[in-house]
Order: structure tokens, then sequence, then C-alpha cells
């Protein structure tokens, strides 16, 4: 017990701090940030530039920006949850006055010459607040429908505006993120299956009120070949690439599709494909490993931390890059219609790195802070 | 305490199973992408393959056209390109001006150009000029460093070195339609030709050969990555003709200006040694495309230059038809050799007076002596004892109205009339007909090939057919031996009879064509005239003894015919001659075609296998 309150009150300590830095994570980020260096060195056909490069600076970038936010007190970061949260409520009314319009829907701004997409700061910020709400809340707190509502409010607010944008698939992502995060934090299970049965209904109303693109997204995502010159391309040209690449690949530099054009947006959202073609079933698996041990790593400083907020910031991070994750890959795969999301740190792009390497120092903050204690809090062990 | 420990437990235990969840898609995914990566992997990599290999064919080269002796008759030229890819050159504006310097462009081709760039993806090479000479390709070569994108390629074209001598035998090529390429997609490469007309036209298929194939690898946007693949074509056969390209250009310059035709056929086997038709056209401008004013020029003149007058020219063919009324009668017992006819001039039937051309009649004859003079009232007579269905059987025979095996497309037919086809028009026949027909005319009309054709049944005895291909790739076609043709099936002394009569017609005093006996007395020429009224004479102006048909307007004179066999003794050669509206065949047809005859007997092309002058040029050089 003394032991324990001597770290509490060493935890301003510098270096304490950065030995208490998940380094093993650190080299599985830095694994990841290779794959994404050589898949893009491929993809500009054996060259550095104009992609792996960047790349390569961008990660060096965002790996600065994370630890520096990992050494930040996890009590700062709370109070500041709702700052943040605000903040990314003022970003996404700020891109829908003066966003900047890309394939029908208003999505970044620029920002000293960074291109900003509010709607990925918001995610995080959102995961932030809903920690903050809920890390002081007693279990029957939790149970009563009246405390909820402002956390449900927190969650539909940026859900509507970055529909309106309109983003349906972020959309959908916050709205998910968001919800794992209230089920983790105790939210009674009957409550999500009062959610749940009405989504039909609510998906058949969302359909019939989308955007042209977006309807022919999921109309083609249904049936490819209808269209295989048109829309149904990219997925089509995605299942012939990783296809051809088989159980070993095609071999590095080697694949067809990828060199010869045939796959579209190589360096963005369809990297994954472009390892798939190289290096096969097994390169593509190998990927698909690292990205499970990055996202159940996540989950695993959750577990460890020993306060709420801490807990509740680390699955929601976790889960937000799982979401990532998912939705790319089903979606080179043809198994979810296409929705601009790219590979975190893999695929080429300054802003979804930053916006990723964010998170991941928040959660570093976490597993740095894993044992402080909240003035007020209830210790839960 | 308890509930707050309550809380961690909760969110620990749902953590865990969020793991779960997390653990079991991702699990999904790789499952899913083994299905799609090594379960349908050999589909995707079809797939795949199909996307990035392009299968292009090449056009074969075509093969060549020869004369009987080797001497190419149709070939492909090399035909030098310069082709511009626009890409490749920042300025083609300023990369066209300098090619203008070494080859000047006109301002409709630079229009041209300038519409196919814009036309055309940039890597596509667009053509600039073809047909170029060799110097001009050397000069672009050198050049090459102020012509960026420039480069030159290799073609053919086809090239006919006898020109009009031979274009309606030979033919012409054509690029093809599309009808034609729906038929057969290997017509869709670019630069391969179809044949349009002629042995171009007939042996078409052989003539092409087998399409080669390259594979190349290509992008998304079809650009050439490499070339994965290659196999050449097969040029396509070479096609040997019977025709003795000399003989026929001798026997063109005979043919001078007359709208006429002459045919030389081996008697034996029918090889068709010279077939002429005048005027004629130059086959090469199809190659490219005929412009309207040509095409104008040509169908409006009355000498029908695009018509092969050999085998689509319809004539009546006059006396010289006497021979097959002749050989009727013989067989069927209605004549004999020995049998005489008075001629008086004329021919009463009922109230109907048929004319003989002499006027004051040719006396008693018989059957040689009719044929000499040809006496129009003996065969009047012998037609008129025959009766028309047996002279029209003769003559489809021989050989005369009737569809020939001809390896050539256009031929027509003709008509030999008979009762069945007058009864099919609704009429009868009258005897009167049938007199008409007796000297080869009323209803009568037959080809220049015809003729020839029926003058070397008579001449050898042979069923012979006429015909075009001796070789085909190589290898002489059947045919090509008397041995290969029937008998005809007549007595030795009635065909005899016939040819006896067309002997005295050329070599005996008052044969009406004595004038084309041949120079050397050890060669003789037996053969028989003939003129075909394309207008009815009326009665009076032949009575008035003013009639003169040279005074008539060109198109009423009445065509001229000869045919003709020699050496008499062995019939080899059979030469058949007609001269549009070119009066009597005795003064025009006949000397023409002794000379013909005296032109082929001096080159004997059917006794030799190389073209004469052929050793004396090889010891000269």
């Amino acid at each position: 017990m003394m032991e324990r309150r001597l770290w509490r009150e060493a935890s301003f300590d510098l270096t304490g701090k950065i030995l208490r830095i998940n380094w093993l994570y650190v080299l599985l980020l830095c694994a990841l940030a290779g794959v994404g260096y050589t898949a893009l060195f491929s993809a500009a056909g054996g060259a550095v530039e104009p992609y792996a490069g960047r790349h390569l600076v961008r990660f060096c970038i965002g790996l600065i920006l994370m630890l520096g936010i990992a050494l930040i007190d996890i009590r700062v970061i709370q109070r500041l949850s709702w700052v943040a949260y605000a903040g990314g409520i003022g970003l996404l009314v700020l891109v829908m006055r003066m966003g900047h319009v890309g394939k029908g829907a208003q999505r970044w701004i620029e920002l000293g010459g960074l291109q900003l997409q509010p709607s990925e700061l918001m995610k995080i910020a959102l995961v932030l607040a809903l920690a903050s709400w809920f890390h002081k809340a007693t279990w029957e707190r939790i149970g009563n429908p009246l405390f909820l509502i402002p956390a449900i409010v927190a969650i539909l607010v940026p859900v509507g505006l970055i529909l309106k944008e309109p983003n349906l698939g972020t959309a959908a992502i916050t709205g998910i993120v968001g919800s794992v995060v209230l089920f983790a934090a105790g939210v009674r299970w009957w409550k999500f299956a009062l959610v749940m049965l009405p989504i039909p209904f609510a998906a058949k109303f969302v359909y019939e009120h989308l955007h042209d693109y977006q309807r022919a997204r999921i109309d083609t995502f249904m049936h490819p070949e209808n269209d295989p010159l048109g829309a149904g391309y990219n997925i089509l040209q995605s299942k012939i690439a990783l296809g051809s690449g088989g159980m070993w690949g095609k071999g590095f530099l080697q694949g067809t599709q990828g060199h010869l054009d045939f796959l579209p947006e190589k360096q963005t959202d369809f990297i994954y494909t472009m390892i798939g073609e190289e290096f096969g079933w097994v390169g593509a698996v190998a990927v698909l490993g690292l990205l499970a041990m990055i996202v159940l790593g996540g989950m695993l400083i959750a577990l460890r931390c020993r306060n709420q907020f801490g807990r509740l910031v680390a699955l929601g991070i976790s889960f937000n890059f799982f979401m990532y994750v998912f939705v790319n890959i089903a979606m080179v795969m043809g198994a979810i219609p296409v929705g601009g999301v790219p590979l975190p740190m893999v695929s080429h792009g300054g802003s979804a790195m930053l916006t990723v390497m964010l998170g991941f120092g928040i959660l570093m903050s976490v597993h740095v802070h894993r044992d402080t204690e909240f003035e007020g809090a209830q210790d839960d062990r | 305490m308890r509930r707050d420990t309550r809380r961690t437990g909760v969110f620990t235990r749902r953590a865990l199973l969020v793991m779960g969840g997390q653990v079991a898609v991702l699990g999904g995914l790789a499952a899913r992408l083994y299905q799609v990566q090594v379960v349908e992997g050999s589909h995707f990599e079809t797939l795949a393959n199909e996307n990035r290999i392009s299968a292009r064919m090449i056009a074969p080269p075509r093969g060549r056209i020869l004369d009987r002796f080797g001497v190419p008759v149709a070939g492909s030229r090399i035909n030098w390109r310069a082709l511009l890819i626009s890409e490749q050159t920042t300025d083609v504006k300023a990369t066209l001006d300098a090619f203008s310097r070494i080859v000047p462009l006109t301002d409709y081709e630079r229009a041209r150009i300038d519409r196919e760039i814009h036309k055309h993806r940039h890597f596509i090479p667009v053509m600039v000029r073809e047909f170029l000479s060799w110097q001009d390709m050397a000069a672009i070569e050198v050049n090459a460093p102020d012509l960026p994108g420039v480069l030159v390629d290799v073609g053919t074209t086809r090239i006919y070195p006898y020109s009009s001598h031979l274009s309606h035998i030979v033919g012409y090529v054509a690029p093809p339609n599309e009808s034609d390429v729906a038929n057969d997609p290997v017509l869709a490469l670019p630069g391969l030709r179809i044949g349009r007309a002629g042995m171009e036209k007939y042996h078409d298929l052989a003539l092409r050969g087998r399409p080669g194939a390259v594979q190349l690898e290509v992008n998304a946007v079809g650009r050439v990555i490499r070339e994965l693949d290659r196999t050449e074509g097969i040029q396509g056969d070479e096609v040997g003709l019977t025709i003795d390209a000399g003989l026929q250009e001798m026997v063109v310059s005979r043919l001078g200006d007359e709208s006429a035709s002459a045919m030389v056929m081996d008697c034996r086997n029918g090889e068709v040694l010279a077939m002429a038709t005048n005027p004629s056209f130059d086959p090469t401008v199809f190659n490219a495309g005929v412009s309207q004013a040509q095409w104008l020029e040509w169908t409006r003149d009355r000498r029908t230059p695009l018509i092969n007058k050999a085998t689509s020219g319809l004539y009546a063919p006059g006396s010289t038809f006497k021979m097959a009324v002749a050989l009727a009668g013989l067989e069927s017992k209605a004549l004999s050799p020995n049998d005489r006819i008075s001629c008086p001039g004329y021919l009463d039937l009922g109230d109907t007076r048929f004319h003989c051309w002499s006027k004051g009649g040719h006396g008693n004859l018989d059957l040689r002596g009719g044929l000499k003079n040809s006496c129009d009232v003996f065969f009047y007579e012998a037609a008129r004892r025959t009766g028309i269905d047996k002279v029209a059987a003769m003559a489809n025979r021989m050989g005369l109205g009737t569809e020939l095996e001809l390896d050539l497309p256009g031929q027509r037919i003709g008509l030999i009339p008979t009762r069945e086809w007058r009864m099919a028009q609704g009429k009868a026949w009258n005897i009167g007909d049938t007199i008409v027909s007796g000297i080869g005319q009323g209803y009568i009309q037959v080809t220049p090939l015809q003729l020839a054709t029926y003058c070397a049944r008579i001449a050898s005895g042979r069923m012979v057919q006429p015909h075009l291909t001796r070789s085909l790739g190589g290898v002489i076609q059947p045919g090509a031996l008397p041995e290969d043709w029937p008998t005809v099936d007549l007595p030795d002394k009635f065909l005899h009879a016939v040819r006896e009569g067309m002997w005295a017609v050329v070599n005996e005093a008052g044969g009406t064509a004595a004038g084309a006996k041949l120079p050397d007395p050890k060669i003789q020429l037996a053969g028989k005239t003939g003129s075909a009224q394309v207008r009815r004479v009326s009665r009076e102006l032949r009575e008035s003894g003013t009639f003169d048909s040279a005074k008539l307007p060109w198109e009423y004179r009445p065509h001229a015919l000869f045919v003709c066999f020699a050496p008499y003794d062995a019939p080899r050669y059979a030469v058949s001659v007609v001269i549009e509206h070119g009066n009597a065949g005795a003064a025009a047809a006949a000397p023409l075609a002794r000379d013909i005859m005296v032109d082929t007997l001096a080159r004997d092309p059917a006794n030799r296998t190389e073209p004469p002058g052929a050793k004396l040029a090889a010891t000269t050089k």
C-alpha cells in the first residue's frame, strides 16, 4: 500500500513516465508504418517518391506527437474532454460552412496546409467526452435513464452533423464507437436491445434519403456484376487483384493489377489489396495479424488501467482503430459498400495518420497513468 | 465500494466480450480472404490475365498471283509509312513543320492528322504519310532528332505489275466492309484487304493466309507495356494462272482502241492463255478507294471498261454459230456431209422471205461449201431440217449458252432458245425463229468465252472447260492434261467435216476469211467469221441496194466476230475475237484473230516451261 502511494506521488516524474510507456506497443506501430512504407513504395512503381518517403516523415512527426501526448497527465486530458468535444463540434459546423467539397460531400478544411477531417477528430473527442461523463458514475446512476440522456445526445449531435456532410460511413462508425463506449460503461443490455429494434426501419428511411452516389455505392455492392465498368469497377478490380494474388502472392513489385493501373486508388483506400496481390493470402493475413495485435493491445491497456476514465478512453480509441481496419479491409474484398475509409498508418494521407497517432498518444497516456487516481473519483479496487 | 467493484467487473466482462467480437470479426475477414485468394484464386487469376494481356492478330502477307511462267501479276510491295505518336513530342505543330521540310504535307493532310490526334489517345500512332519512297524514309530516319514522336513503319500494299492489261482476270482488293468483318473478325486487322473481283476474289481465302498473333501486356487505359509473345502469320498461297502475261500484253495491244475482247485458249485442256478485254481499268486504284469522278467516268463510258466482255459480254454469235447447226444436223442424220442444198439468195417460208447475205445466191453447195461461203440459206435449211431443240442441245454441248466451269466470278450464261423456253414465255415457237437461229441470230446470245470454248471443243474433240487456275500453292491442279477431259461424244467424221469447212474459210480462194491465211504454209489456220446485227435491217433498206452498215452510227453497227484454231492438222490453240460494232467479221475480226494466232504460235506458251526470251535474258546478264 505504501509503495503504491509512492508511485502515485511520483507520477509526475518524467523519467518514470517514459519508462512506463508501452514500448512494445510503439514497436508494433512502427512495424505497421513499415508495412505502409513497403506498400507505398510498391504503389509508386518501386520508388520512394511520391508516397513512401512522405509517409515515413509523417509517421515520425506522428510518433513525436504521440509520445508527447503520452506524457500529458490523464487528469489534464480528462479535464479538457468537454473542451475537445466542443472544439470538435465547432469544427464540424465550420466544415459545413466553408469545407471543401469532395465527391459531393463537405469533409475537410485546410488548416495551415494540412487537410483536416473534423469527423476523425470528433470520434476521439466523443470518446473522451463519454468517458468523462461515465468515469464518476456509480452502477446505480448508470441504470438511471435520465443520466443516460445527455450521453446519447452527445453521440447523436456529431453523428447528425457528420450525416449532414454527408458522410454516411463515418457517421455510422461514430455512432458505433459511441455505443460501444456506452456498452463498456455498463449501460444495461435491454436498453441496447430497445435501440437496436427500430434500426432496420431507420436504415430504410436513411436509404431513401441518401445521395445518389451513396445509393449507387450500396447498389453496386449488392450487385457488382451489373456494372463492371462503372461504379462496380473498383470492387471488381480489387477482388481480381486480391484473388489473383493467391496463397503466396505475385511477389514484391510484381502485382499486375496494381502496376498496370487496373486497381483504382491503390495508394489510399485500396492499399491493402495491393499487399494481398503482391504477398498473397499469407502476407495479407500477416498484416491482419499485426493490426489485430494493435487492436487487442489497446484493449489490454484498457483492462490494465485502474481508473474508469482511462479504461473507457482506451477501449473507445482501440475500438475506433478496429472499426477503421474492419471497414477498410471488408470494403476492399467487397464485403461492405465502398466508402473512402483508409487503412490507418498504411494508406497514403497525412491527416488520417496524424489523427490516428493522436489517438494512440491518448491511449499511451492512459497506459502511462494507468495507476493514477482521480480526485473525488471512486477507486474501483 | 462494493457497487463500484461491480462496475469494474461489468467493464472487464464487457471489454472481454468486445475483444472476443473483434477477434471473431478479424478471423472472419481472414477466412473471407482465404475464400477469395486461395479457393477462388485461379478464377481471379484468369480475370487478372484477361485484364492485362491483350492478344492482337497480325495481318498475314497476301499470297502472290503468278502467270503460267511464274511471273508475278499480283504481289505485295513494301509500304513505308511515317507515324506520329503525339505524346512523344512536346510540340506537335513544330514536329509536323519539321516533317514538312523533308516530305511536304498538304493543308488537307495536316487537317486530317490534327483530327486523328484529337480523336485517339495520345500514345496511339497516327499515320502521317504512307507510300514513302526509300529516300524519304532515309531522310526521316537521319533527321530523327528533329522529329520527336515520328516513327517509320513497314506495311504492305498490293501491286499489279500488269496493271490494266490483266485487271479483269486478276481483279483487285479493297478494304473489307462491315459485313465482311462481321463474318470474319480477322478482317478487322488494319491493312488487311479482301479480294473484290477476279482471281483475287475467287481465291481470296487461299490468298489471305493465316494471321499471326502477338500477346501484349497492356495497362488499364490500353497502353502497351511490353510484348509477351509473338507468332508470325503465314503468307497466303501462291496462285499460278494459266495466263501467259507476255501473250496477254500482246493481245491487248492488238486490240488497240476497239471496244473488243479476245481469248486465246489451249484447245486440248481448256487453259486460258490470254483473255483480253478493252478498254480496261487500273486495279491499284481500288486499294486506296475510288474517287467519285473516276467512278462516273467508268460507268458513263459506253465502251464499259468495268465489264469483262470476254465472260460477261453477250453477243449474237452470227455465222460463227453455223458449225453448231452443222454438227446438230449431222448427228441427227438430218444432214449428211455430202448433202447439197441450193441457194438462190433467199429462202421462202410461207409469205416470209429469208435472205442470204449474198444477194445473188451461192448456187448448189455441200456442207464444206456452205461453211466456206458462210451461206445463210444452207444453214436456214439445215436448221429447219434439224429442228431448234436439237440445234440448241448441240450448241449447249459445245459450250454455247451454258454455264462453263470457269474459275472467275461474274460469268454470264447467255441464251440458246428452245421451244420449252419460248413456251415458258407464254409464246409459241415459230418455224421462222428456227430459221434465224440457223445463222446465229434471233434470240441467241453467247459470250466470247463460250465461243472460244466451242471452237476448242470442235478442234480437239474434248469437252474442255475454260479455266484460269493452273496451280495452287505450287500444286498443279487437275485439268492441265488433255486426258483430264472426256472426249466429245461425236463421230470423228462429223467433226472432221466441220473442221474442213473452217479450213476452207481461211485457206481456199473465195473463203469468207481468205485474207486471214497464215504466212507460214506449214501451219494452217481454220476459222469462221460472224457478224451479229444489233438492229433489224428492214427489207426496203436491204433491197434498196444502198445499205452499208459502215455508215451507221457506231452503236448500231453489227458486231464483228471470228473464231479459229491452229495448227489445222494438230489443233493446239483456239482464238475468239469479238469487236463491238466492228461491222463484218471477215474484215475486222479475222485479221485481228490471225495476228493474235501468229503471236501465240510464235510464243507457243503451251509447250514451254519458261517465257520466251528468259534464257536470252539470263545469258546476257
